[in-house]
C-alpha cells in the first residue's frame, strides 16, 4: 500500500495526492493527519487533488472525514485544484461536498487559512 | 477476454482491484472518443460499482467492452457480476440516501445517473449483474 506523504510549511500541513487512491490509503492518510495536526499543533490542512482525475463517494467521503476532524483539533481544511470534469461528476453523483472549504489552487488555499505567500505582495 | 485498449476483464477481490478497474474503464473511455468529462462520470461509477461488488456482492468481476449500436460510434459497455446475496429490494436500493450500512447510499442511484443506460439484474441468493453503458456525443 501506497502511503500519501504529509509535508508542513509553517502551521499549515500540505497533502497532495499523486497516486490513484486505494481505500486503505485514504484510511491511512486520515490517521496520520490526526496524528500530525497534534504533533505539530498545525492550523490549516490543504489538500491538493489538482492531479486526482476521478473523486468517487469513498474519496469524497474522505474529505469531509478529514475536514471534520481537523476541526475538533482546531484546523481548518481546504481543497485546492480540483479538476472541472471532476466537480461536474461529484454534483451529478449527489456529493456536494458541503461542509469542505475549496479553492481553485494552492495559492488561493494558503490566503484562504490566513497565510502568507511568498513574493505574491500580499494580493 | 484478453485485455487490450478497449476492453478486458478484471477479478475484485480487493480494494486495488477496484483501481485497476477505474485504470481499465478510463483507456477504453479514452480509446471510445469519450469527452473528458464523460470519461470521469462513467469512471466514477465504474469505481462506485465496483465497490459495491467487492463489499455486497463478496467480490466478483467487470468486464470492459466495446458497445455497438446502429450507425452511431462504439460506446463503453462494463459489466459487474457477482455471485453475493444479491438484492432483496431493488427500488429501495436505488433509493437516493437508503444505505445497507458504512456508505452514503449514493453508489448504486449515484452511478445510475453518471451513465447513458443502466441495467440491475439481481435475485436474492443469486448474485447481481448491473451492466452500464455510456455513448460519446
Amino acid at each position: 500500500m501506497d502511503r500519501v506523504p504529509i509535508l508542513k510549511i509553517g502551521a499549515v500541513l500540505l497533502v497532495s495526492i499523486q497516486i490513484d487512491l486505494e481505500d486503505q490509503t485514504v484510511l491511512a492518510l486520515q490517521e496520520d493527519l490526526a496524528d500530525r495536526i497534534t504533533r505539530t499543533g498545525a492550523r490549516g490542512v490543504i489538500i491538493d487533488i489538482t492531479a486526482v482525475d476521478v473523486v468517487d463517494s469513498f474519496i469524497g467521503r474522505m474529505f469531509a472525514t478529514i475536514a471534520a476532524m481537523s476541526r475538533l483539533m482546531d484546523a481548518e481544511t481546504v481543497v485546492v485544484g480540483m479538476r472541472p470534469a471532476v466537480a461536474i461528476t461529484l454534483v451529478e453523483l449527489g456529493l456536494s461536498l458541503g461542509g469542505v472549504r475549496t479553492a481553485l489552487d494552492l495559492e488561493k488555499g494558503m490566503r484562504l487559512l490566513g497565510v502568507a505567500v511568498p513574493g505574491a505582495d500580499g494580493r | 477476454m484478453t485485455p487490450d485498449t478497449t476492453g478486458g476483464e478484471i477479478t475484485i477481490a480487493s480494494n486495488d482491484d477496484v483501481v485497476r478497474v477505474r485504470q481499465l474503464v478510463r483507456t477504453a473511455a479514452a480509446a471510445a472518443g469519450l469527452s473528458l468529462v464523460d470519461q470521469t462520470k462513467i469512471v466514477t461509477a465504474a469505481s462506485e460499482l465496483a465497490r459495491n461488488t467487492l463489499i455486497h456482492g463478496g467480490g466478483g468481476s467487470a468486464r470492459v467492452e466495446s458497445a455497438a449500436r446502429a450507425g452511431r460510434r462504439p460506446g463503453v459497455r462494463i459489466t459487474f457480476t457477482d455471485d453475493g446475496p444479491g438484492i432483496p429490494d431493488v427500488d429501495q436500493a436505488l433509493t437516493e440516501g437508503w444505505t445497507s450500512g458504512g456508505g452514503l447510499g449514493l453508489g448504486l442511484p449515484g452511478a445510475r445517473r453518471l451513465v447513458d443506460e443502466f441495467e440491475l439484474r439481481t435475485e436474492p441468493g443469486a448474485g447481481t449483474t448491473v451492466t452500464v453503458t455510456k455513448w460519446p456525443r
